[in-house]
């Protein structure tokens, strides 16, 4: 025990002061600070203001920028599952066995080192929404955590976020095999649904973790989170969740622009697929502008990177920002898509997304609009540590 | 019918643009003017022609259209698995031209792609040079020499890329091997041809996979050599050396390891730049700042979307990527325009603004190396093919419902009568 709390001595004290100066700082909870100062002390985040009206205490490292940002929050990816290499060895964001395996946890197939890890760090990504992928009925439970190279369970923020679900053409199962039609895997669906409520019903009960991760989103404590594109499958997903009156996040939604009214109806939230997605399959009609068009129709979204199978093997939120403020969302709305909105959608705004007091001290630095390709990013902070320099 | 309304078009000019004509320095307010098809003029100070139609385009910037040397827009078919080696196989007769990659491509600029079969084989066949004009056939597509035939180059492929099961090579070494013996093939079918000369009764018979390799060894055809890994790379290079062949290396994602000896072999690199490193084990060290680091060694640097690896809609990203790389920014865009020209031995006729070069260029609403820019309007031998203004184009801009189907031939129809009234 006495060592322990050493440990954390010693932890606390490496975290050191630091004062992050920036031309320009997006706080994200209210208007850009020009000629801002974020000072950081034991992790957390001490101060914001206007380097005039905020002094430096002595003995702070101080780091500059052009722009200073929150660190980047992605709101969906399978980095960490779904390894750099792309080979059957590295690749553990699906698993095929079954059409529907709730009880699968991120945090037991999460690789810290995964090379796209860093990469995603280094470009300013310090928090991820990650897990199973889209291509089963039900892939897993998705985690919420820092992207710090360290061991899963100092980084985690959230070890069981969301119950992650497909529906449409991408979750079936291979040929031959059931489910093989969309109608076929929303009556799987609903069955193992109704047996978690059976399930939840009964007191005394040997344990199912399967039934137990379900009983967990018919009771609301959390969502799911269904991969879907086509309008019609779209509104199959807020069907399932008004009969079992559950809380839902769409993923992905492609066909989102279509359906708009419905969405805006049911209150759920839409982290909506990379701007530039590849338009094939069940998202081949997708738009670059849909993120605006949610926007317009005041239903809540953030921006993901998503899941590619191939080259890339991830996408980066910044540039999916980016594209999306080229393509609808002004600067700050594409942004707060990856910051504060994306931290509220996942239910961690209080401790990341922004820029304020008392908040986790994650920022990223860079030497211009973060959005420009020239632009690099220069300094990545998570939890009051420098986690990367140099131009990336 | 075509030729006819163009030759009866009368010149348009661009006037108050920011011009980049690539071949020269940027003119901050020109005027570019075109007619038949050509670009007549380009200049700060240009005199107009009586009865030219003019376009206001202040604020816009010009720059010629972009030349993606490696493309698999038009639903092209992948390589055929029944051998390793089809240097008889064309990509000519499997392009779909009504797919909507086509006018996604316009849509992003592009009005000239290399389009090539395969992947997967250590030569998927022979490719072809189109120009993105709006055509139903894909004979209007193709760019032709001056005695009429077909251009194209030839697609290889090394590293893990060709390996797989037999008939496909099992190991580096094998499938350098197998190339190698094909070539020594050509050579001698060659070389029987070219002893019976006159006499028909001497020649070999017909034999279209000689037939098709042989234009490689005599320059006929590039060969667009698919390479990842820095010593596939270095094996590419021997195997051009060996047999004399004119090649492009494309993708060359370790192009950062063997910069010199890329420089020093003459070898044009056409780069696929992507967001993050990896997706193959070939590509776990694919960077931005390659292009840059083949660019300072010497060395002709190009870019390709490989679509749909990436997107044509977002090709001009990949000037954008190097320029994060380190590129200089007048190289970067170069590279997505002559660098290619080059690369299909065009560049007479394109890849940039010049009086006498075909009349292919986009307009574009800021500076082409912003993310906030947007293609404002693609035109390809004096004509527009796609224009963002027009919500049919619009709709292969942005996406949405049916913007990946195939247009249909009514939708075809429906703007040959808008054209004509």
């Amino acid at each position: 025990m006495r060592a322990l709390a050493l440990c954390l001595l010693m932890a606390a004290s490496a975290a050191a002061q630091i004062a992050v100066r920036g031309d320009l700082v997006y706080t994200m909870a209210g208007a850009p600070v020009a000629n801002g100062v974020v000072l950081i002390r034991d992790g957390k985040i001490e101060g914001v203001g206007p380097a005039a009206q905020l002094s430096v205490p002595a003995g702070y490292r101080t780091l500059r920028a052009a722009v200073v940002t929150p660190g980047l929050v992605d709101a969906h990816t399978v980095v960490g599952l779904t390894g750099w290499l792309n080979q059957p060895h590295d690749q553990e964001q699906i698993e095929r066995s079954a059409p529907l395996q709730p009880e699968l946890r991120a945090i037991d197939a999460y690789n810290p080192k995964d090379e796209l890890v860093k990469f995603v760090r280094e470009m300013g990504v310090t928090t991820i929404h990650t897990g199973h992928g889209p291509g089963a009925l039900i892939s897993g439970q998705t985690m919420i955590l820092k992207t710090v190279d360290a061991p899963v369970d100092q980084t985690v923020m959230v070890r069981e976020a969301m119950v992650a679900a497909t529906l449409g053409a991408g979750g079936k199962a291979e040929a031959g095999k059931s489910p093989g039609t969309t109608a076929k895997m929303v009556a799987l669906l609903r069955a193992e649904l109704i047996r978690a409520g059976e399930y939840a019903a009964k007191k005394e009960k040997p344990r199912d973790l399967r039934l137990d991760a379900l009983a967990r989103v018919l009771s609301r404590e959390i969502p799911l989170m269904v991969s879907v594109h086509r309008s019609r499958d779209i509104l199959t997903a807020l069907r399932i969740a008004k009969e079992f009156n559950i809380r839902l996040v769409l993923d992905g939604v492609a066909e989102a622009y279509d359906v708009l009214e419905p969405i805006k109806a049911a209150g759920f939230p839409v982290i909506v697929h990379p701007t530039m997605a590849r338009a094939a399959g069940e998202a081949e009609n997708l738009s670059m502008e849909t993120a605006s068009k949610l926007r317009q129709a005041a239903v809540p979204f953030a921006l993901q990177s998503g899941f590619e199978s191939y080259v890339p093997k991830t996408r980066l939120v910044l540039f999916e920002a980016a594209a999306a403020a080229a393509h609808g969302l002004t600067k700050e709305q594409a942004l707060a898509a990856i910051t504060i909105d994306a931290a509220r959608l996942l239910g961690v705004d209080k401790r990341v997304g922004s820029l304020e007091a008392g908040k986790d001290a994650d920022l990223a630095l860079y030497d211009g609009d973060p959005f420009e390709y020239v632009t690099h990013c220069t300094g990545v902070v998570i939890d009051g540590k420098v986690v990367s320099e140099g131009r990336h | 019918m075509a030729a006819a309304a163009l030759a009866q078009s009368p010149p348009v000019a661009f006037t108050g643009a920011r011009i980049i004509p690539v071949s020269g320095p940027e003119i901050a307010n020109g005027t570019i003017v075109i007619e038949g098809g050509k670009i007549t003029a380009v200049g700060a100070s240009v005199t107009i022609p009586a009865g030219a139609q003019r376009f206001d385009a202040r604020g816009k910037v010009i720059m010629p259209g972009l030349v993606d040397t490696h493309s698999h827009i038009g639903g092209v078919d992948g390589g055929d698995a029944s051998n390793a080696i089809h240097p008889d196989v064309r990509v000519l007769d499997s392009i779909n031209v009504r797919d909507a990659r086509l006018q996604k491509a316009q849509a992003g600029g592009i009005t000239v792609a290399n389009v090539m079969p395969g992947s997967g084989l250590l030569n998927s066949g022979q490719t072809i040079y189109i120009k993105l004009r709006d055509g139903k056939t894909i004979d209007e597509l193709a760019l032709r020499r001056s005695d009429g035939s077909v251009m194209g180059g030839m697609k290889f492929a090394n590293g893990t890329n060709p390996r797989g099961a037999s008939p496909r090579p099992g190991t580096r070494a094998k499938a350098a091997a197998m190339a190698r013996e094909q070539f020594i093939k050509a050579q001698e079918y060659r070389d029987k041809v070219r002893a019976a000369g006159t006499d028909a009764t001497k020649l070999p018979p017909r034999d279209l996979r000689m037939e098709g390799l042989v234009e490689v060894l005599d320059g006929r055809r590039v060969a667009h050599f698919h390479t990842h890994r820095h010593d596939d790379i270095l094996t590419a290079l021997r195997l051009a050396k060996e047999f004399s062949f004119k090649f492009v290396l494309q993708h060359v994602s370790d192009g950062w390891a063997v910069p010199n000896e890329i420089a020093a072999a003459k070898a044009p690199c056409s780069l696929i730049l992507i967001d993050s490193p990896g997706g193959k084990i070939e590509a776990k060290d694919n960077n931005y700042p390659t292009a840059g680091i083949l660019d300072r060694a010497g060395a002709l640097v190009g870019f390709h979307t490989d679509d749909s690896v990436t997107d044509s809609r977002w090709f001009l990203r990949s000037a954008g990527l190097a320029l994060r790389g380190g590129l200089s920014r007048e190289k970067a865009l170069y590279g997505m325009t002559m660098a290619g020209a080059i690369m299909l031995e065009l560049q007479d006729r394109i890849g940039s603004l010049e009086a006498g070069k075909d009349a292919d260029f986009v307009l574009l609403s800021g500076d082409p190396l912003s993310v906030y820019t947007h293609v404002l309007e693609t035109w390809v031998d004096g004509r527009k093919v796609f224009d963002r203004a027009d919500p049919k184009d619009r709709l292969y801009a942005e996406g949405g419902y049916g913007a990946s189907h195939d247009q249909s031939a009514m939708l075809h129809l429906c703007g040959e009568e808008e054209e004509e009234r």
